[in-house]
């Protein structure tokens, strides 16, 4: 496999710091005060040119808020958030309305060519990727370029920030926003609906298959400000899309706060892939710093026989706190959620998937692999329910959990809930070390250590890698092998 | 090629080895031979470098080289092979994927430049007929589901693509039938040369009937207590162990 031996080239380049993103970008940013109240609220709306019923929609969400209680169900530990002590809005002022790539401030394009992402489309094309992948770039506050939108267009594929869908598409918004997260889902859920500032906008027409890759890159820059994505993913009758998501943030000494919403809708026959790469800034060893990365993923598979599938490779993050879920409704219809969270040092993950089985006959395959080492918590929590209607449900769920070292902790949380006597549910779970035997096996076959441990924990991720779009599998495979970097030994 | 001085060896503050010394001649076939508890699979063990093990006392030369100082991917590639009693499993890890790490490892660590994909998939190829392994258990994860046949065979078969100079068998035969057995040995015969010694850990004389050895080393106790041809074997199968337990005691 040469891309063990890249791994571990890799890693060994890697000096005391492990975290490669962690730079940070000189911009003018126009930011609002912190702290929040009706009036940054409003500041948001305004600075996004909403129309008035997304104005009321998001006051009626902070309306909301007000009333609600953190969460304090997840097995994960922190000090209480000052919610005044945030910037909700931060744009770099250089970039107000770009028209096109030529307009984006020349430090941003660096910043995303830094981490690897060209933004000039005929950067894109003379580059080493095999396929075309269309990118929405996100930078704190504000989607700064969207790539391949006329051809995209051609397709009748829509893909833009949601700000501008807000201002392009606003019938298409209001249809569907906020009917798979409701506004009232959950304390940071409700949070995103009154201060969201961007994200993804994809609208899928019948029949079509998207002909490329599209993705969404968010960078966290600015110190002291949350960011708040909101995607929003409809593919009609028959259609199919494949979404991937990545992130990264600078390194820093204070806590940030990313609460995002993503919603997915499936209409009859249509298919939704999404996959994320999630390496947000994790905190230094002892603990230090580090993005709190509190999201609500949910994809509703409306229509009959539509496919939901989500992917998910987590190794960023101080704390974890995400549960991308399927609503079964449509007959025939199918949720998969494969996952590999990765956590090393003193990094905090709570997540897992929610598989709501609604209608007859419906499907669902769950695939989780947590990987812990140094002295972090990862706990796999998943719900698989079936309403009383949901005749002939199935669940097959595999849980496993690989300790590196014996200071990290594994917990594995599965709810299983059926009100159909016809349901079947699977599951399976395992707990296991990597074993002294088998890394001295491995050694004695001429391998280092690193080597042996990258071998072995490639192996153990190996079904969910497979899911990933090929040009992301390698990445991902390095990215994990990173995060465990002085886990060994 | 090998030779053991002095070599007094324990685990968790229990000797295992007490003075032990052994010499192994290049294109020597060695067999050691004792009752249970006698300190053969630690003695392998050590040879390669495993954890866990303290060194009281002694060295460890391979051609005039001290290797207890080195980490056991640094032994494997100076040419010292173990074929394990109970060979691991690597779950997710196809066996070609993880016979390319390590062989290309190895010619690394040497200094040698990587062997191009079309020879390193002849090498297996070929290998892999000789020794009646399927194609397709290439794919499959390392040992993953293997019989012990299979996991016996295969690591016959790194054996040959890795080309060591000092192999050693600990309990090559346990749990072999007879079938496997021929097949195993003829495996182990085909690498038989002048530059190349091998050490054949065994409890029973069965399998020096397939791979016959030059010499044939008893041990008790932590010890070699007697040394002899290869008809001290069948001295040993006709008389047992007995004489030796109370000769050391």
């Amino acid at each position: 496999m040469p891309a063990v031996k890249e791994t571990v080239d890799q890693v060994k380049a890697i000096d005391v710091d492990q975290y490669k993103y962690g730079f940070e970008t000189e911009v003018e940013v126009d930011k609002a005060p912190k702290g929040l109240n009706e009036d940054i609220v409003r500041l948001i709306s305004a600075k996004k040119n909403e129309p008035a019923w997304m104005l009321e929609w998001r006051l009626d969400a902070f309306r909301r808020w007000l009333t609600m209680r953190e969460p304090t169900w997840a097995r994960v530990d922190y000090p209480e958030i000052d919610f005044q002590d945030i910037h909700y809005y931060a744009a770099p002022k250089k970039n107000a309305a770009p028209k096109t790539i030529d307009d984006v401030d020349p430090a941003i394009l660096d910043t995303y060519k830094k981490l690897g992402i060209p933004l000039r489309e005929q950067e894109i094309l003379a580059g080493v990727q095999q396929s075309k992948v269309a990118v929405d770039a996100v930078f704190d506050s504000v989607s700064v370029a969207t790539t391949f939108k006329e051809e995209l267009k051609k397709a009748g594929v829509i893909f833009c920030s949601i700000s501008e869908a807000m201002r392009e598409h606003p019938e298409l918004v209001q249809k569907y926003i906020g009917t798979v997260v409701p506004v009232t889902d959950n304390y940071y859920a409700t949070l995103n609906s009154a201060v969201f500032t961007d994200g993804s906008f994809v609208y899928v027409p019948k029949g079509v298959r998207c002909p490329m890759e599209l993705s969404t890159y968010f960078r966290i820059n600015e110190k002291n400000t949350g960011q708040f994505e909101r995607t929003l993913i409809i593919v009609e009758e028959g259609g199919y899309v494949s979404y991937l998501e990545g992130c990264t943030a600078p390194q820093r000494d204070e806590n940030q706060l990313h609460a995002a919403v993503v919603e997915l809708i499936a209409l009859d026959d249509a298919e939704i892939k999404d996959s994320t790469v999630q390496n947000w800034y994790p905190g230094d060893k002892d603990g230090k710093g580090g993005i709190y990365n509190f999201v609500t993923k949910r994809g509703d598979c409306r229509g009959k026989n539509s496919k939901i599938s989500w992917t998910q490779v987590e190794t960023g993050s101080a704390i974890t706190w995400k549960y991308p879920s399927c609503i079964l409704r449509g007959e025939g219809s199918r949720g998969e959620f494969y996952s590999i969270a990765v956590s090393n040092g003193r990094q905090q993950v709570d997540s897992g998937t929610k598989m709501i089985h609604l209608g007859k006959n419906t499907t669902s395959r769950i695939i989780s692999k947590g990987i812990s080492a140094g002295h972090s918590q990862n706990t796999y929590r998943g719900l698989v329910s079936a309403h009383r209607r949901a005749t002939g449900a199935r669940n097959f769920t595999n849980c496993d959990s690989l300790l590196i070292g014996n200071k990290c902790g594994a917990h594995t949380v599965p709810y299983i809930e059926s009100k159909n006597g016809s349901a079947i549910f699977e599951h399976e779970a395992t707990t296991s070390k990597i074993s002294e035997e088998q890394l001295f096996y491995c050694m004695q076959r001429g391998l280092s250590e690193e080597e042996a441990t990258a071998l072995i924990v490639n192996g153990f991720v190996k079904d969910v890698l497979q899911q990933l779009p090929m040009e992301f599998a390698v990445e991902a495979q390095k990215l994990i092998s990173i995060s465990l970097e002085g886990s060994v030994g | 090629m090998l030779e053991i001085r002095n070599l007094h060896v324990s685990i968790e503050d229990k000797k295992i080895l007490n003075g032990l010394n052994l010499t192994v001649h290049d294109g020597e076939v060695a067999a050691i031979m004792g009752p249970n508890g006698s300190g053969k699979s630690t003695l392998s063990y050590v040879i390669a470098g495993k954890e866990d093990y303290e060194i009281l006392d002694g060295e460890i030369l391979l051609d005039g080289e001290n290797v207890l100082e080195m980490e056991p991917d640094a032994r494997a590639a100076a040419g010292i092979f173990l074929a394990f009693q109970y060979p691991l499993e690597i779950p997710g890890v196809a066996t070609m994927t993880f016979l390319k790490a390590a062989m290309q490892a190895q010619r690394k660590a040497r200094g040698e430049v990587e062997l191009s994909t079309a020879e390193f998939m002849k090498r297996v190829r070929d290998g892999a007929n000789q020794l009646g392994i399927p194609q397709d258990m290439l794919k499959r994860g390392l040992n993953v589901g293997f019989s012990g046949g299979e996991k016996k065979r295969m690591e016959i078969l790194q054996m040959a693509l890795l080309e060591p100079k000092f192999c050693i068998l600990d309990e090559t035969d346990s749990g072999l039938d007879i079938d496997a057995l021929k097949v195993v040995s003829e495996g182990v015969n085909r690498l038989r040369g002048k530059d190349r010694s091998f050490l054949v850990i065994t409890h029973y004389q069965r399998l020096l009937n397939y791979i016959v050895p030059d010499t044939v080393h008893v041990m008790a106790h932590g010890q070699v207590v007697k040394s002899g041809g290869k008809e001290l074997a069948l001295e040993l199968e006709a008389n047992g162990y007995a004489d030796y337990k109370t000769l050391a005691a």
